[in-house]
């Protein structure tokens, strides 16, 4: 009875145009935010900030990258393992070779050298198409991963092969580092994931927004009525690749605090990502953070199940979470095509209307 | 010396993309049939390998399952099968997931966009690998059916009589060479001479026409996702025997993109071209370039060359042109 | 057939120059081809300003050729096209929409993912020219853009009245009211030359008297000079000031409309060899 556009009368375009037209879902926002930036915080351990809200606030940022991408652009890109590892390294070299600099400013700059990368590779989607450009993508995914492997400049000459975050601080508080609290990583990554969000959001409702959908539903006309291809699809890679960089830089400086190429951005990276956008929905900035939440919560969950209550062994889990995930992405695509931001939609719809659907 | 050396390098690309090629092979069948890009079929391979042997070892299917719901301990019936049976065994595995796929998944998506469905195959695939590893286990599995294996005595023999120079070549390789040939040879005599192959052509060309004239689409797709189950048999039997069943076989998969890419994704004979091509330029590339660069070059090497071609050519070697209209 | 001054507007009336001003795209000698297969060949025409210019024929006539021509998408092997006094070198299709041309298609390229509004909005994207970092955070420019270009997209919302579909996805629109919205859209980029590939074909009889209708007014309130392209001679012969007829990639006829009826090689065209 509550949840009603009626009543709430707009009376300016701007107002029309904002992200949340039902007072309702504004006031939920903002009471969500609250939460999570004055709340959580202080209550927050460990093994919920490593487990759980810290890979998801990550994940959402990755997905969100994508979700720009394949959602709205149209390109699908298989790469993203390889554009986060672009982060994570070059987040590395930049904390090391610049420690005076802000942490948050060598993340942001990350994100930069990211999206020129992305978009170095974002050249050929002006020649080829659909799934010919997913492929051509797996070559940004294996040259990336196998150059941080090979060439030891990237890794500072380490006898490991793996780069390690040093500690970096920020007013006082640890953000990097293997002295990081659980809340310093996690108010990191929601500074990040919640900036970022609403960037996307607005990228996506104006002009260039309209640009990558338009290249997105039928390039040919597009570009007959005057939205150069070039532009469109290469702003789409590198807006796509900043926010991925972040990710990835995130992923490795505040989360892993250490990593290797092959192992932490691998192909299963990319298809992770590609899943999350794909579940949560495409073309959907809140679908990316559901998505997220989905695939960071399903292993916990079966591993809380499964391991810890029935006791069966953690690798026949992993195994059944493959088939899960697999049957779910095919699940997805026939049911609903646009992933649980859709669901979420529809339920919205009926509840607008509810009690009176008619 | 030199030049001969890097001739059996090149040799041996020519044996590697013979594989490459037999994957790729299935690709583009199913492609041609049913506009699917399946990726899974990579893993399809792996599957079979698996189900191969874990039939001819007598494995109890779901082993790791069943001992972890009732808290027993099977693993194997006790009896060994012989190799040909198990392979008609898997074959008809194969021909029940086909069916399957075509029930539960692409009747279903039936007029989506080709990435839609691209992306559904990449779900197959997770979802096949993870069914392989419950039903099989997730160990590394020694497959052998009898094909011979080792370095060929008698070709060192005579290039060092010839050359002076013995050239090591895998006798699993010109098996696996003879295989694919005739493979390729009774798929092409099939989809030429056979009413099946021409209404497979014909849905091929366009599924409308073809259904208007009262071919089932569900039985060619059905029957096409056999014959790739079945190529993904061959595959995966070549590859477990060479270097074991175990999940880097799936990879081989993405190996046969940048195939297709280079051969066109309509063409067999882009496939076996492609294949042929990338074997023998990633060997060469490793043997010339590697050391400068630190090796490893074979995990990109194919990517970037179909990259770059693509650029310059969008529709492969052999692809149809393609026109735009509005 | 419209209560709008439609007597005004065909035959001998238009003639005088009353409502054609100066050339404002003249194509020479434009030959097209395929291969081997000739689709235009050696037509040459004018698009005066302000008028309602027709290009007619037979099916395979190379009228669509003619028109992907004109908007950048085929590039002619031979001839001139020149657009307000000068040469227009070849250029790619949005480059030729940013001097000005904007055009609907025969059938319908709207983008069916997004709302009609939205559709819309994309017609003025040529217009909107704040940065990418001023887009992101929704600040100054970009915003102002926004409201300005919401504002005359309105405008012709309510010209073409579709008001109430202003936030319907368009895939779930019916075809009538698509055609509507690309028409839109293209006007969206208020276009020195709008080009219309059988804006009526496909539709009932009341849906083209709208169609003629929006069309006539587009021409009379905004003086938009409009080329079109269209089987059905009638709706032609009624809306157009000059009329292009070609067959065979061949130009057989230009001139009023009824000049144009009364050529005999139109008639042999159309109904077939006219007897002796």
């Amino acid at each position: 009875m509550i949840y009603r556009e009626a009543g709430d009368f707009k009376t300016s375009y701007r107002d029309d145009g904002q992200t949340f037209p039902i007072r309702l879902d504004r006031w939920g926002y903002y009471a969500l935010l609250a939460v999570a930036f004055l709340v959580v915080p202080f209550f927050i351990d460990s093994y919920w900030a490593n487990a759980v809200l810290v890979p998801f606030l990550i994940y959402a940022i990755a997905a969100i990258g994508l979700n720009i991408l394949v959602g709205y652009a149209g390109q699908v890109s298989l790469g993203t393992g390889g554009f986060m590892a672009v982060g994570a390294y070059a987040v590395y070299k930049l904390m090391t070779a610049f420690p005076g600099v802000p942490i948050f400013v060598h993340i942001l700059l990350a994100g930069l050298i990211t999206a020129l990368v992305g978009m170095l590779f974002g050249l050929p989607s002006l020649r080829i198409k659909g799934f010919y450009l997913a492929v051509a993508t797996l070559a940004a995914q294996f040259f990336l991963v196998w150059l941080f492997n090979k060439v030891p400049w990237f890794y500072n000459y380490s006898a490991s092969g793996q780069i390690t975050a040093p500690e970096r601080t920020f007013f006082g508080w640890a953000v990097t580092g293997p002295a990081t609290s659980a809340s310093a990583k996690y108010l990191t990554c929601l500074v990040f994931a919640v900036v970022l969000a609403w960037v996307a959001r607005n990228l996506t409702r104006g002009t260039v927004g309209r640009k990558w959908m338009a290249i997105r539903d039928m390039d040919i006309a597009a570009e007959i009525i005057g939205v150069n291809p070039l532009s469109a699809k290469l702003s789409a890679f590198a807006v796509s690749s900043f926010f991925i960089g972040i990710a990835g830089a995130l992923l490795f400086a505040v989360y892993l605090g250490a990593a290797e190429a092959s192992e932490a951005f691998g192909i299963n990276k990319s298809f992770l990502v590609l899943f999350m956008v794909i579940i949560g929905g495409l073309g959907s900035i809140f679908g990316s953070f559901a998505g997220a939440a989905f695939l960071v919560l399903l292993p916990v969950f079966l591993k809380n199940v499964l391991v810890a209550r029935l006791g069966w062994p953690t690798d026949l889990a992993a195994h059944l979470e493959l088939m899960i995930v697999g049957a779910l992405i095919i699940f997805f695509l026939i049911v609903e095509p646009h992933g649980l931001a859709r669901l979420w939609r529809l339920t919205k719809e009926k509840l607008r209307l509810w009690p009176f659907p008619h | 010396m030199e030049f001969l050396y890097a001739s059996e390098v090149l040799v041996n690309g020519l044996m590697a993309g013979v594989m490459y090629a037999l994957v790729a092979l299935g690709f583009v069948l199913i492609y041609k049939a049913s506009g699917v890009f399946n990726y899974a079929q990579g893993v399809m391979a792996l599957f079979a390998a698996m189900t191969l042997v874990g039939i001819m070892e007598g494995r109890v299917p779901f082993a790791h399952l069943i001992n972890a719901m009732f808290g027993v301990h099977v693993s194997h019936f006790g009896w060994t099968v012989p190799a040909i049976f198990g392979i008609a065994l898997t074959a008809l595995i194969m021909v029940g997931l086909a069916i399957a796929v075509e029930k539960l998944v692409l009747k279903h998506l039936v007029g989506q966009e080709p990435i839609i469905l691209f992306m559904a195959t990449i779900g197959l695939a997770w979802f096949l690998e993870g069914l392989g590893d419950v039903m099989w286990g997730a160990d590394v599995k020694v497959l052998d059916v009898g094909l011979p294996q080792g370095i060929s005595d008698g070709i060192e023999a005579a290039t060092n009589d010839w050359l002076g120079y013995g050239f090591f070549i895998d006798k699993l390789d010109i098996w696996a060479t003879v295989i694919a040939a005739a493979l390729v040879a009774a798929l092409v005599g099939f989809s030429q001479y056979t009413k099946q192959g021409r209404a497979m052509r014909a849905v091929a060309d366009d599924h409308q026409a073809a259904l208007s004239v009262g071919i089932s689409l569900r039985f060619i797709w059905i029957m096409v996702w056999s014959i790739a189950g079945f190529v993904a048999l061959v595959a995966g039997i070549m590859w477990g025997t060479k270097s074991g069943v175990q999940f880097s076989l799936s990879l081989i998969a993405l190996k046969a993109l940048p195939v297709l890419m280079l051969g066109g994704f309509t063409s067999i004979p882009g496939a076996i071209v492609g294949g042929l091509i990338i074997g023998m330029g990633e060997k060469l590339f490793e043997y010339f370039i590697g050391p400068m660069v630190g090796g490893a070059t074979e995990n990109w090497f194919a990517y970037v060359l179909a990259l770059l071609f693509l650029v310059f050519r969008p529709q492969g070697l052999f692809g149809e042109r393609i026109i735009e209209r509005v | 057939m419209i209560a709008t001054p439609a007597t005004e507007l065909t035959g001998e009336f238009t003639t005088d120059g009353r409502r054609t001003g100066p050339v404002l795209m003249d194509l020479k000698n434009i030959t097209l081809r395929f291969g081997g297969v000739v689709a235009i060949k050696d037509i040459s025409f004018d698009i005066r300003e302000g008028e309602i210019r027709a290009i007619i024929g037979p099916n395979g006539a190379g009228k669509s050729s003619m028109l992907n021509v004109i908007s950048g998408f085929y590039v002619p092997q031979e001839g001139e096209i020149w657009f307000e006094g000068a040469r227009r070198p070849p250029m790619k299709p949005y480059e030729v929409a940013r001097l000005g041309l904007a055009r609907t298609f025969q059938n319908i390229a709207l983008f069916d993912g997004m709302s009609v509004l939205d559709n819309i909005m994309t017609g003025r994207l040529n217009r909107m020219k704040a940065p990418l970092w001023a887009q992101a955070i929704w600040w100054g420019r970009a915003e102002r853009e926004e409201v300005e270009n919401r504002e005359q997209v309105e405008k012709i919302i309510d010209f073409l009245e579709i008001q109430n579909i202003r936030k319907t996805p368009v895939g779930r629109l019916p075809y009538g009211l698509k055609k509507r919205v690309e028409l839109a859209r293209a006007l969206a980029a208020e276009p020195r030359i709008l080009l219309l590939d059988e804006p009526m074909a496909g539709m009932n009889v009341e849906e083209k008297e709208d169609m003629c209708r929006f069309i006539l007014d587009v021409n009379d309130e905004f003086g938009t000079t409009i080329a079109l392209i269209e089987h059905d001679m009638g709706v032609v012969m009624d809306l157009s000031d000059r009329v292009v007829v070609m067959d065979y990639g061949r130009k057989i006829g230009d001139g009023t409309p009824d000049e144009v009826r009364a050529n005999p090689e139109v008639i042999s065209a159309y109904l077939g060899v006219s007897q002796e």
